[in-house]
């Protein structure tokens, strides 16, 4: 079995991808600004719930439920999604899934597919095995548009352009839309891509989607979104794929009164994002007449295996951990080498393909903690990183790699406010970070090398105290 | 060769399912979701109808608000500030709600090419929640098929205020046997937020949403 998680395989190291992207100050330029215009309006909304932490609570004990019940849940859903019309299909990796898709569309002599943003088919690397196999896919999120005519990777699990600002994005679309003026407005840029995907929607008899919701009850699906393109992918083509990781299940329809709060709030800091879609099976007279479901194991049950860890699962990709995170905001989503990036990149992408292949990952991070405190889902983050590293060490791995999470500490120098959370670190067993006397992370690229030891010896006392 | 593959996707089923409960582990007796979130509402109906319209706003949807007798008119004259004429209306809209002078048009089942010629189109809704400032379609016969509210550039949806809750949880539970028919929410006029993170309006949904408000 090959676990495939976008190219995170060919990779090069944190460290080393990082070094090279911090060196690129309009990217660092464009991820700050746009992190903290999504953060701050996450504050806003957020502050306003006075039940948050309730929903927080409702939501991990949903998910912890679902993921102690998985099995049954999905034959759940299977039966009822079948019911109602579906087709469901199982995938064990990413080549299995791809098959799948390939297998459906050519089926029906099909040669273009219209996408909405997935994340898993970017991580089984769906549009290359579509191509291969002379299926032009069509990606509909402006986002994934701009990185798709841009020739460019995704650098953020809800806003995958956010390293491009206007002034590019324009310029990519003048490049590639072949046309000779274009506004400098967003609305501008919105408007000539409606203009650019208008006729493919609709015209094109596939469509492809993931799920942020599948629900076991109802076998129905739901795709939250706000642009209208996962509308027309779900609803306008004669067949529809929808492929999810088989954590994307909830046990009840009601279920979703709490996700539906969390998760634009989290997202993209609105109360509500403009469109959910819920379907179930296929309804005549309206939408696909074929739907097919593929569930995507791909190294999930090995994340279920550990019971330390395995609320990784819980994740609904809201990205406010990567807005959060202080290493994230420096380095931008591409260093990562994962289409998973930020804080959850560095948990996720290790556990599904296994630890040896990325043992940098569980040292990105500095553990202050602030990716814990937004996540919606309350995935305890920092404790996660430290059992994977722990992991890590006790496989014999990682010479070098305590030395490069402290490089990525320094990172925390610059946020004020996380100084107070980096100063969990002391409690490592190390020396204050600013007793080192760096000014800034350029400073701390070449972190003066720290005593290693410590940090076993900590990992030994742990457990007694 | 149909054969085969069939065999071999039972396999992968048989294969995931076998690996989730192994990796499930021992299981421990299930204890119910605390639900200690709000789910019913505090608000007397005017006060939820305000809140409803301050969402809307926000989202920078027109908001119209009339009695029931005056819907005809209502529509007109936002059909008319919006300068549309050629309305696509579900099969079950009642015919007595709408006003003289424009050109509605039933939808039988019209190509999409059809549905995007049109200037916008006129629904109802099934609810609506006042916190969130969302509608919610359930594609009904007065509301249509979902590519009627899609395609058309312009949404004129209409709510009538005891349909509409305050909170999220009462919202989707207002679905009811309803569920499970495809499901709409919507939340002000299509957007993104792909652009250097602010909401900008209008990119494939309808550009432009107006709601009129029946008392
Ligand atoms: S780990 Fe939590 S905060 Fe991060 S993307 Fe997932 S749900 Fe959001």
């Amino acid at each position: 079995m090959s676990i495939r998680v976008g190219e995170s395989a060919e990779a090069a190291t944190f460290p080393k991808a990082a070094k090279k992207l911090l060196a690129n100050t309009q990217l660092r330029r464009n991820v700050r600004r746009a992190t903290d215009t999504i953060r701050n309006k996450r504050a806003k909304v957020v502050g306003e719930m006075p039940d948050w932490e309730q929903l927080r609570t409702a939501a991990q004990q949903i998910k912890q439920r679902t993921l102690r019940n998985l099995d049954s849940y999905l034959e759940q859903f299977e039966k009822a999604c079948t019911a109602a019309g579906g087709k469901v299909h199982w995938a064990r990796d990413a080549d299995e899934a791809n098959k799948i898709v390939v297998d459906i569309i050519r089926g029906h002599g099909q040669k273009e597919v219209i996408k909405v943003k997935t994340m898993t088919s970017d991580e089984t690397r769906l549009n290359k095995a579509l191509e291969a196999a002379g299926i032009a896919p069509y990606e509909t999120d402006l986002a994934d548009l701009i990185i798709q005519l841009g020739n460019d990777k995704p650098s953020h699990i809800v806003v995958p352009a956010l390293h491009r600002n206007k002034s590019e994005i324009r310029q990519i679309f003048m490049d590639t839309m072949g046309l000779t003026e274009l506004g400098h407005k967003p609305e501008d840029l919105a408007a000539a891509a409606r203009d650019y995907l208008r006729e493919r929607f609709l015209r094109v008899k596939v469509g492809f989607s993931g799920a942020n919701f599948a629900i076991a009850e109802t076998g129905s699906v739901c795709v939250v979104e706000s642009e209208g393109n996962g509308r027309m992918c779900i609803t306008l083509p004669d067949v529809l794929i929808t492929m999810f990781g088989i954590e994307k299940i909830i046990p009840t329809f009601d279920d979703l009164e709490v996700f539906l709060q969390l998760l634009p709030r989290s997202a993209t800091g609105e109360r509500m994002n403009p469109y959910n879609s819920i379907w179930t099976g296929v309804t005549p007279g309206d939408g696909p007449k074929e739907f097919h479901v593929v569930l995507l194991d791909n190294g999930r049950t090995r994340v279920l295996a550990d019971e330390e860890s395995r609320e990784t699962l819980h994740c609904i990709r809201c990205a406010a951990c990567l807005n959060a995170c202080p290493v994230y905001r420096q380095t931008g989503g591409h260093a990562y080498g994962s289409i998973y990036s930020g804080p959850i990149g560095a948990i996720l992408t290790p556990q599904l393909q296994g630890m040896e292949h990325s043992t940098s990952l569980p040292y990105a991070s500095s553990l202050c903690g602030a990716c814990y405190e937004v996540c919606p889902v309350k995935i305890n983050i920092p404790e996660i990183l430290i059992h994977l590293r722990r992991k890590i060490v006790e496989s014999g791995g990682a010479p070098m790699t305590e030395r490069m999470g402290m490089a990525v500490a320094g990172f925390t120098l610059e946020d004020s406010g996380r100084l107070g959370a980096a100063q969990k670190l002391v409690q490592l067993g190390r020396q204050p970070l600013d007793a080192l006397g760096l000014p800034g992370w350029s400073v701390a690229r070449d972190l003066p090398a720290i005593p290693t030891e410590s940090f076993r010896e900590w990992w030994k006392n742990r457990g007694a105290r | 060769m149909v054969e085969e593959s069939r065999c071999a996707l039972s396999s992968a089923r048989e294969e995931v399912l076998a690996r989730v409960r192994t990796s499930i582990g021992t299981r421990a007796a299930e204890q119910e979701v605390i639900r200690e979130y709000r789910q019913a509402g505090q608000l007397s109906e005017p006060g939820r109808i305000n809140l409803f319209v301050d969402r809307l706003e926000d989202y920078n949807a027109g908001v119209y608000r009339c009695a029931a007798p005056d819907l005809p008119d209502t529509i007109a004259a936002a059909l008319t500030a919006r300068q549309k004429h050629r309305i696509i209306v579900p099969p079950g809209f009642p015919a007595e709600y709408l006003p003289p002078g424009f050109d509605f048009i039933r939808d039988q089942g019209f190509e999409y090419t059809q549905l995007d010629a049109t200037d916008g189109a006129l629904t109802a809704a099934t609810a609506a929640i006042a916190m969130t400032g969302s509608i919610i379609l359930t594609h009904s016969e007065t509301e249509g098929r979902r590519a009627l509210t899609l395609i058309p550039d312009y949404h004129l949806c209409i709510v009538r205020a005891n349909q509409l809750v305050e909170t999220v949880p009462e919202g989707i539970r207002a679905l009811g046997a309803r569920r499970t028919s495809p499901v709409t929410t919507i939340a002000g006029p299509s957007a993104t937020a792909d652009i250097e993170m602010t909401r900008v309006k209008g990119v494939h949904g309808p550009r432009t949403l107006d709601v009129i408000i029946i008392l």
